[in-house]
């Protein structure tokens, strides 16, 4: 086996992988990057509508600021969150914006003078300030309280990726692309690199590093149905599951997206909504603003799509060969608008289902979007129970989104968690020695040839795209946006009951090379896991926080259930282990999000009593040593000066 | 009523000893608004497991699925079926390296691509974090996004008549990454440095002007007016260099 050592390994080069790697380069490390894909094909390139970051330059984001970006967050998480996470992430947002602009991302600009938008479905003219002339621009985005998206049209994503690279290219970081990790190295608690398979000719390498970060993105694929890139099947967050030390938190905390198009599921960006586009239903009727009068189609994701699916289970759905949708309004933005700072929209409508959206209504309905959930965290990005293991970006729960991610924010979290959890992973590896330890590696590199040769030769008989499709069926049938004790128990036990099938999954194709159908094979016992997790999480969780919502507990449960729900998988286990930790330090009492509506139980215990626990609860889990002491990052109640708060007694 | 459509697939794996390419047929029943991610998807998954294929975002945004469509580079995800006749033939790009059947290293080829132009902006300045960011004219910002929504899928430089006679040629892709470049105030490469990098055959001169690259650009990328805007340029560049030869 060839064994490749470097100081730092990066699994994943999307945005947040890169953004680390270079913050390792910067310090004067050796790194090596690895991907399923060349890093600018991945999946933070299909982002479109842009980054929150409260630089304030527009008018209608005028005195924004951290703060304020904080308290959206906190609000949107349904109080899930770690508020001192989200703190952190609030305040390096805009330098994060600056230093993207400093790299080259061609941000849209502020214009001065008058021009027309749509704000609430009316035409309005607002002013944005000469003095603010050619600094960095905002849009509208759900859940907010200032214009606070920075953009470059509708392909922010890519061009904030495209930078990126740009400068891994110029450090000249070492990519090794088509490469896929399959199981980490480690012993007595310490991980020293990852075995990985070659994607260009099936190669088995191990990789040795001082340390190992993940960032490979969510796990949308598992529902089929999703937004995602195929590539995001959960690979990363399975890497750290199956060394039965590392737990996943908050799996259940799945986003759904108001605007998936039927047919496809191609996501159009919430930026539609942000620059005025409307949700109409079967009678073309606009019917947000009755159910969500303040924040209308701009309420946090959660709550559009939950009010989208609760006016179709009404009856207002418009029917159609491939399931029920609703429809989304550009028509009044009109042409200029809609081939511009809404190109990309433009042309998948035109390509993908053949909708004009100048002329025409596009279908939507909710989608899989986001996975909140993933590899547990902590402030550093430094993964609990397994030191020299770090992740970052959607695959980990560092945890800033909770139960509900806003819009504008996971793009931004990519390249603050880049930087700052960028920063620990070097300050670690600076200090690490690097363990050369080739018979473990080797050890561990005979586990996965011994692990193909059972998938290519054994006598079973099931097919692992048969497989697939049933995981995402089961999820999305079961485990979706309305969610009941009843359905989510039938999801357990079919999950139960394919992961007693996944042993039995043969691989037909022989052929050497790539093998598709093995690596699929090499990923079906993580999905089948991690299904698992998800549905059982969400049967246990006996409340609605988010994006999670049961029907038959509809209250948020602060007094029980406020907290994070993490699973392990030890060794050798047959069945998941659900334990709960306090989801962080407490700043902000939790209290009314101000959209959505529902019920509350009030916690029971004082912030000071909750907060006494934090951290010794969340260390008996795994959580290692913070650089810095838990809180510091938090400044006690500086919300008190802020709206709604400062007009309160 | 539904149409079977016959797949032609070129097929090669080069891990594969004694493998020889060649091509193999395939049927599959059109469902309504098919696509060639779902039918490709769907020949693999219930007749041929080992066929091998790149897609990504299956959205037309990464750039990962371009192949040979009856003849002609584009991205299979949103090439719909119902748009080509009965018999579709796939091959994979032309002049990138085979990985195998459908699979084209472009990743490997763009990166280098990459280091050659020196895509990055070419500036003395340190990021300060607490400085207020350079401002920018809002029109130029929309001038440098046009030539960055390129997804490097490689149509234009499959579709290229040089590329395929200079293998170093930069293609429409490296020009217009240079364009990109040469709009961007932040970046201070002097028009001396850009002659030398551009004026050669594999760059802006080695270009005959057939333009195929325009016709196939699936992002519509303005290439012909970037690559005049680089003659131009490279025209002043000229005179500059005239200029010093006329002092010495």
């Amino acid at each position: 086996m060839k064994i490749i050592s470097t100081e730092v390994l990066v699994i994943g080069a999307g945005l947040a992988g890169e953004r680390a790697a270079i913050a390792s380069a910067q310090a004067g490390l050796d790194v090596t990057m690895l991907s399923l894909v060349p890093p600018r094909r991945s999946h933070s390139a299909a982002a479109q509508g842009g980054m929150q970051a409260s630089l304030g330059n527009s008018v209608k984001g005028e005195g924004d600021n951290p703060t304020i970006h904080w308290l959206d967050t906190v609000k949107g998480s349904d109080w899930g969150a770690d508020q001192e996470v989200a703190r952190i992430f609030a305040d390096n947002a805009p330098i994060a914006m600056r230093e993207m602009a400093h790299f080259g991302v061609p941000w849209n600009r502020v214009e001065g003078g008058p021009r027309e938008v749509y704000i609430k479905g009316k035409k309005t003219t607002i002013v944005e300030d000469h003095a603010k002339e050619g600094l960095i621009t905002a849009r509208d985005f759900g859940g907010t309280a200032k214009w606070r998206t920075c953009y470059t049209a509708d392909g922010t994503g890519h061009t904030v990726l495209y930078a990126m690279d740009n400068l891994a290219v110029q450090l000249d970081i070492t990519i090794h692309d088509r490469m896929e990790a399959i199981s980490l190295i480690h012993e007595h608690g310490v991980c020293i690199g990852a075995i990985v398979r070659s994607l260009r000719d099936g190669e088995i390498v191990a990789y040795l590093a001082k340390a190992t970060a993940i960032a490979t993105g969510g796990y949308g694929r598992l529902y089929g149905e999703s937004t995602n890139a195929i590539i995001n099947e959960g690979t990363g967050s399975w890497l750290a599951l199956q060394t039965g030390l590392v737990p996943l938190g908050n799996m259940e905390a799945v986003q759904f997206h108001p605007t998936g198009i039927v047919p496809t599921d191609i996501l159009v960006t919430e930026g539609c909504r942000g620059d005025g586009g409307l949700l109409l239903d079967v009678d073309e009727y606009r019917f947000m603003p009755e159910y969500e009068p303040e924040k209308q189609e701009l309420a946090s994701r959660d709550v559009v799509s939950r009010r989208m699916k609760q006016h179709m289970l009404k009856g207002k759905g418009v029917k159609s060969s491939y399931g029920e949708h609703l429809w989304l309004d550009l028509r009044h933005l009109g042409e200029e608008h809609l081939t511009t700072k809404l190109r990309e929209v433009y042309d998948i409508c035109m390509y993908f289902i053949g909708v004009n959206p100048i002329k025409e209504l596009i279908p939507v309905r909710p989608t899989q979007h986001y996975s909140m959930g993933g590899i547990r965290v902590n402030k550093d990005g430094h993964a609990y129970g397994l030191k020299g293991l770090f992740a970052l970006g959607e695959v980990a729960n560092w945890d800033m989104h909770g139960f509900n991610r806003l819009g504008g924010n996971s793009l931004a979290e990519t390249v603050v968690a880049g930087k700052v959890v960028g920063e620990k992973i070097a300050a670690y590896a600076k200090s690490a020695e690097l363990n050369a330890n080739v018979s473990l590696a080797e050890k561990f590199g005979k586990e996965q040839t011994d692990l193909i040769a059972h998938l290519l030769n054994n006598n079973g008989t099931e097919n692992v795209y048969t497989l697939r499709d049933e995981i995402a069926s089961l999820l999305t049938e079961h485990v979706h946006i309305f969610r009941t004790g009843e359905a989510l128990e039938k999801a357990v036990s079919g999950l139960k009951s394919i992961l007693d099938r996944v042993k039995n999954v043969k691989v037909s194709a022989s052929a050497p090379g790539m093998n598709p159908e093995l690596s699929q094979a090499l990923r079906i016992e993580g999905m089948a896991k991690q299904a698992y997790i998800i549905a059982k999480g969400a049967l246990l969780r006996t409340e609605s926080r988010g994006a999670h919502t049961r029907e038959d507990y509809p209250a948020r449960d602060d007094k029980n259930w406020l907290n994070r729900t993490l699973a392990f998988w030890p060794a050798g286990a047959e069945e998941a282990v659900f334990k709960y930790e306090p989801v962080g330090p407490l700043d902000l009492p939790p209290g009314d999000r101000g959209y959505g509506g529902g019920q509350m139980v009030d916690m029971d215990l004082t912030l000071e009593e909750y907060n006494a626990k934090v951290d010794t609860e969340q260390t008996t889990l795994g959580k290692h040593p913070t650089i810095e002491p838990m809180g510091v990052r938090l400044p006690k109640e500086a919300w008190r000066a802020e709206s709604p708060y400062k007009d309160a007694k | 009523m539904a149409r079977t459509l016959t797949f032609k697939i070129f097929r090669y794996n080069p891990t594969k000893e004694n493998d020889e390419p060649h091509i193999d047929t395939f049927e599959l029943e059109e469902t309504p608004r098919l696509n060639l991610f779902t039918a490709l998807h769907r020949i693999r998954e219930k007749q041929a497991p080992d066929l091998m294929f790149d897609f990504v975002c299956r959205a037309g945004i990464c750039g990962s699925c371009a192949m040979m469509i009856n003849g002609r580079p584009t991205l299979a995800c949103r090439t719909l079926t119902s748009d080509l006749a009965d018999t579709i033939e796939l091959y994979p790009l032309p002049f990138f390296k085979l990985l195998g059947d459908l699979s084209v290293d472009t990743g490997v080829w763009f990166h280098d691509m990459a280091k050659r132009v020196e895509s990055w902006i070419h500036t003395g300045k340190v990021f300060d974090p607490n400085v207020e960011e350079e401002r920018m004219d809002n029109a130029v910002a929309n001038k440098i996004y046009e030539s960055e929504r390129c997804i490097e899928c490689g149509c234009c430089v499959a579709a290229c008549a040089t590329a395929q006679v200079y293998p170093d040629f930069l293609g429409a892709a490296g020009l217009n990454r240079i364009g990109r470049f040469l709009f961007d105030p932040r970046d201070h490469r002097g028009e001396q440095e850009w002659f030398e990098l551009v004026s050669t055959d594999i760059g802006v001169f080695g270009c005959i002007g057939m333009m195929a690259c325009d016709d196939v650009c699936p992002k519509d990328l303005p290439l012909l007016e970037v690559f005049s805007y680089i003659r131009r340029k490279m025209n002043s560049g000229v005179k500059v260099a005239v200029k010093e030869l006329d002092l010495a």
